[in-house]
């Protein structure tokens, strides 16, 4: 006689189910840790995590090998590798919103944790959090390298960030990687959002970059409708923005930020999750 | 325990689900049945709340879905064995919904192990998953909280017949330690194996619902004759209506008891007489749904033929 061995067992577990038990909601904690592990899964997600620590090392060569001497500062140091950095955060924060629509893990997520702002917030917190701890890298990395390429020209190392230039740039990149995260929850696709990203980034600049040399009257208001042009004190490492280029910040962040988002979170919260 | 009641879902004129109430209850296997697009998967995913409902309320023990504060450990879901991030491995999707439920590391294995994914297996990434195993993984995800009420959408697709087996064991067992089980089917065949009550759906109404033996007892009776006619008149004038099936049969809506008397009053001789039992049942689910289907089959389909 032959046997048909099968994969399944046909000894079920006989007993009784819990009633009753009393569960606890979810903590945010919880979700923003698990949040911040979805991010590091998964090849892509982990390639795209490491692409952050090898961009920041190639920048770091590139300055201690082409900048001239005097070029070869704190500052310059940090903001060659942020440089790449500040573009690889949005498409962090872009992914870990739009995968639960484009993976459709959202029926996972979304049913584990029905409060969807939860979900939402937590993603925020943690796309932030990697934001700030890659600057932080950005920041130890370009130490070292400013420190190596001083020894080897055998000169005196430039150290000059002071700690609110440092906080300030922490803070536009922030800002940059929440620019991604509002075009994520906006458009919760990752093709498209990515794509939304790039034409975010690129296409009013230029616009705005072209409108404002060809009229004065335009290159004065610049500011308070060019976001990347409004952010840019930020991220330049020297002194940070006056009061008036902070107004344009708060205004530029208003309309291109923080009304999408609002919007965005809108739609999160109403739409079907399919 | 679930409970829905006058659930309505239109989307723009078209009402995808339409004042369907029906409930399904601790200790039973609950079989939502229907053919494709009757709304089965859109009333169960307005009951957890990932469609928002036009009307009516869905509430699972007693509250609305959203309102579980974890709801992994009450309830366990499976509503598209493909909505799993390509990405992952099969381990690291359950480690995640373990994780949200605050379940041990070690109930992930216990899983595993229940709907038999090797390690070798669940150390491999979900897009090279066939729908079979991502259908057992879909399983382990909703079982892992032991949840009390599973909500299970077509969740035989892809499983091979052992697996199916398997399931069905799985279902019944939980349903007798006290579980509700709600499971969705376009198969009939499917779903009365297990099932204890039945709520058939379509074109977004609920066109019968009951339990499963209460619906074969009204089937009638099976009757096959070589003279059909002599034996339909005889029913006729004894008040029971009854419809031809295939070439040589009888569909009587009395039961087998008092059709037989009718024949033998009549003297007609019979081949075959029983209670129409599955096919009887297939013949209903056609029937109710006979304007919704897509396909339009000439009305002498032969009951038991199909399988």
């Amino acid at each position: 006689m032959t046997t048909l061995k099968t994969r399944d067992k046909t000894a079920p577990d006989r007993s009784p189910l819990q009633s009753e038990a009393v569960h606890h909601a979810v903590p945010l904690h919880r979700i923003v840790t698990i949040e911040l592990r979805k991010m590091f899964d998964t090849r892509a997600g982990y390639w795209l995590m490491a692409s952050i620590g090898i961009t920041a090392l190639l920048a770091t060569g590139g300055v201690a090998l082409f900048a001239s001497d005097t070029q070869s500062t704190y500052a310059n140091f940090t903001k060659a590798i942020g440089f790449p950095i500040a573009a690889i955060l949005p498409i962090v924060a872009i992914l870990s919103v739009t995968s639960e629509w484009s993976q459709r893990s959202g029926l996972t997520t979304f049913t584990l944790v029905p409060g969807r702002h939860r979900v939402i917030l937590a993603k925020a917190i943690a796309s932030a959090s990697v934001g700030v701890v890659s600057i932080l890298l950005a920041f130890g990395v370009g130490a070292v390298g400013n420190l190596l390429s001083a020894t080897i020209a055998d000169r005196p190392a430039v150290w000059d960030v002071t700690a609110t230039e440092a906080l300030l740039f922490v803070a536009g990149n922030v800002l940059g990687l929440l620019t991604g995260f509002m075009l994520g929850v906006l458009i919760r696709n990752s093709a498209g959002a990515v794509v939304g990203y790039f034409i975010y980034t690129f296409v009013p600049p230029t616009v705005f970059a072209l409108w404002a040399a060809s009229q004065n009257a335009f290159a004065n208001l610049r500011g308070w409708v060019d976001v990347g042009y409004a952010q840019q004190p930020l991220l330049e490492l020297n002194g940070g923005p006056t009061q008036h280029q902070w107004a344009q910040i708060g205004v530029t962040a208003v309309c291109w930020l923080l009304l999408p988002l609002i919007g965005g979170l809108a739609l999160v919260m109403k739409s079907e999750v399919k | 325990m679930i409970t829905i009641e006058s659930l309505t879902k239109t989307y723009g004129s078209s009402t995808a689900v339409d004042h369907v109430t029906f409930q399904a209850r601790p200790g039973r296997v609950t079989g939502f049945l229907g053919p494709n697009g009757a709304g089965k998967s859109t009333t169960m995913r307005i009951l957890v709340g990932l469609t928002p409902a036009t009307s009516g309320t869905a509430t699972i023990s007693g509250r609305a879905y959203a309102d579980l504060p974890n709801p992994g450990r009450e309830v366990g879901l499976l509503l598209d064995a493909s909505a799993q991030h390509a990405g992952r491995t099969g381990r690291e999707t359950l480690s995640i919904a373990q994780r949200f439920m605050g379940l041990p590391q070690q109930r992930v294995e216990e899983v595993l192990d229940l709907v038999s994914l090797t390690p070798q297996e669940s150390s491999r990434r979900v897009r090279d998953y066939s729908l079979g195993m991502r259908q057992r993984l879909g399983l382990a995800t909703a079982l892992l909280g032991e949840p009390e009420v599973l909500i299970l959408d077509e969740p035989a697709n892809g499983l091979d017949p052992s697996g199916i087996r398997w399931m069905r064991g799985l279902l019944r067992d939980h349903a007798d330690r006290g579980g509700t089980v709600l499971l969705s089917s376009h198969l009939l065949r499917e779903i009365e194996v297990v099932a204890d009550d039945l709520v058939l759906i379509g074109n977004g109404r609920v066109v019968a619902q009951g339990a499963k033996s209460e619906m074969l007892r009204s089937t009638g009776s099976l009757v096959r004759t070589s003279e059909r006619d002599r034996v339909a008149a005889a029913l006729t004038a004894s008040g029971i209506s009854s419809s031809v099936v295939g070439t040589d049969g009888l569909l009587a809506h009395a039961d087998a008891e008092q059709v037989g008397k009718v024949v033998f009053a009549a003297g007609v001789h019979v081949t075959e007489l029983r209670p129409a039992d599955s096919g009887g049942l297939e013949d209903i689910f056609l029937e109710l749904t006979a304007q919704t289907q897509r396909e339009h089959p000439s009305h002498s389909a032969p009951v038991g033929a199909t399988s």
